[in-house]
């Protein structure tokens, strides 16, 4: 038999493969990042000190550092893959249409997964400046032996201390809300693109997968406003 | 009817095209898309001008020969027909309507509306066939036992015409709706089952080649093809090209 001769990964399916497994990944991710924000609804001391110990952990698990550098692999191929898929479709096409109509036959997330991911990636940038670049090399005030993140979140919402809240508060909902559209079409798609289509499961996929987008996004969104508001 | 027509005019493969206006008086409701521009290309003719270069065929939707963009969809509006098979009823008087060639890398301009699709042709020739000999002395396909429903999903997916509508539509030129029915029609049935590991390689391979887009699963191409081939041929020739290079020698 014979090998694929452009080979498969060089193949244009093979980067589909490599969306849809580090997209998935990522949405696993997702999960795990939300749970350890709900944590941050206990604002009192006793939040603090909980939340903190757990930042601790995450920052210092071995198991969790594994977890960790898949992320940034899978942030970084999502990313890169992203980016070759869309020049390539770009250049399938060198003269557009005068008119043309997509509105009626496919969603909008799914004609601008690249516009979503471009705003979510600024996202990741600025979000991994405030939060994990202070946690891990900032100047962070130390409480009962471990770093305070929970008071570096809370100030970062809190207008009396930081002038640019409502700003970022704003921001944080804008990049949840394309988050949300970016699952909308992603989840199921990654699904559609490692061939797991079946007549049975497709539609409970799609059900999880709108759920999923609507969901997850809902709750990082609630966090920066509950504190926003609490501390307005 | 009264229709104000924009069509893509283009010389040549090479030349820089436009759209060209032309007003369409008394248009019958009851005439297809191709017989108006018929009418319009009859009374070029007799003025002495050139008339619009279009394909088509059987005219009765099932050669794959027609091909228009028409107010942004590729066979214009409603669904599961081509444009030989779109009347005129379907639109309304006073309607401005554009008409454009497919557009994608894969598929050149020839002149005006006509586009070469013989990429696909290319696709099929590299894998898109059963090796049998055919010398008179085959097997009665009757023989062969197959589920009623492989033998009607088969079905579903062989009749795709090839008109190209998928690749037009598709915000990537993808032509993954096409190549993926061509590989389920054979794979899905026991005659095409002993050669379907190499066949998909091999036609994904040459799809690769000819510069069309990546599916982005927008599941535009299913709504817009004529013969609404299904987006799970797509999955299936998904899993086929990944099973298929996990297991090759």
């Amino acid at each position: 038999m014979t090998m694929s001769k452009t080979g498969i990964l060089k193949s244009s399916l093979s980067k589909k493969y490599v969306m849809a497994f580090t997209g998935l990944f990522l949405c696993i991710f997702l999960v795990g990042h939300l749970i350890g924000n709900v944590q941050l609804f206990s604002t009192g001391p006793e939040g603090q000190a909980a939340f903190n110990s757990y930042a601790e952990f995450m920052t210092s698990n071995p198991l969790i550092k594994l977890m960790s550098y898949l992320t940034y692999a899978s942030v970084l191929f999502h990313v890169v893959d992203g980016f070759v898929l869309t020049i390539k479709n770009r250049k399938a096409r060198p003269v557009n249409y005068v008119v043309e109509k997509g509105n009626l036959n496919s969603s909008w997330a799914s004609r601008n997964m690249a516009l979503l991911g471009t705003i979510l990636l600024v996202f990741i940038v600025t979000h991994m400046q405030h939060f994990w670049w202070t946690m891990h090399f900032g100047d962070i005030i130390m409480v009962d032996g471990v770093k305070d993140l929970h008071t570096v979140v809370m100030d970062f919402f809190n207008p009396t201390v930081n002038r640019l809240a409502a700003v970022m508060t704003g921001l944080y909902v804008f990049a949840m809300i394309s988050m949300g559209f970016h699952l909308n079409h992603g989840f199921q798609s990654a699904f559609q693109s490692l061939g797991l289509n079946h007549p049975k499961y497709t539609p409970m996929i799609q059900f999880v997968g709108k759920a999923f987008s609507v969901i997850v996004p809902a709750g990082f969104a609630s966090l920066p406003i509950y504190l926003f508001l609490i501390q307005s | 009817m009264n229709i104000t027509l924009k069509v893509w005019r283009q010389k040549g493969p090479s030349s820089v095209g436009a759209m060209e206006t032309h007003q369409m008086t008394e248009v019958s409701g009851d005439m297809s898309f191709l017989e108006m521009m018929d009418v319009l290309n009859d009374r070029l003719v007799r003025e002495g001008k050139e008339p619009f270069a279009f394909d088509h065929d059987c005219r009765e939707g099932i050669c794959g020969t027609c091909s228009m963009f028409i107010n942004g969809e590729a066979h214009g509006p409603g669904r599961n027909v081509t444009t030989c098979q779109l009347h005129m009823r379907s639109f309304k008087d006073g309607e401005t309507i554009h008409v454009e060639p497919w557009r994608s890398a894969a598929f050149p301009i020839i002149k005006d509306l006509t586009v070469d699709r013989s990429s696909f042709d290319r696709i099929i020739q590299a894998g898109g066939y059963v090796s049998v000999n055919t010398s008179g002395a085959t097997q009665d396909a009757n023989s062969i036992p197959i589920p009623k429903h492989d033998a009607d999903e088969a079905f579903d997916s062989a009749t795709c015409i090839g008109c190209g509508a998928c690749v037009a539509t598709c915000k990537n030129s993808s032509a993954m709706l096409f190549v993926s029915a061509k590989v389920s029609q054979l794979s899905l049935l026991p005659q095409g089952k002993a050669e379907s590991n190499e066949r998909v390689l091999r036609m994904v391979d040459q799809m690769d080649l000819e510069g069309f887009g990546n599916c982005t699963n927008t599941g535009a191409c299913e709504v817009e093809c004529p013969k609404g081939i299904s987006l799970t041929n797509i999955a299936r020739m998904n899993r086929e090209f990944l099973s298929s290079n996990l297991t090759s020698k």
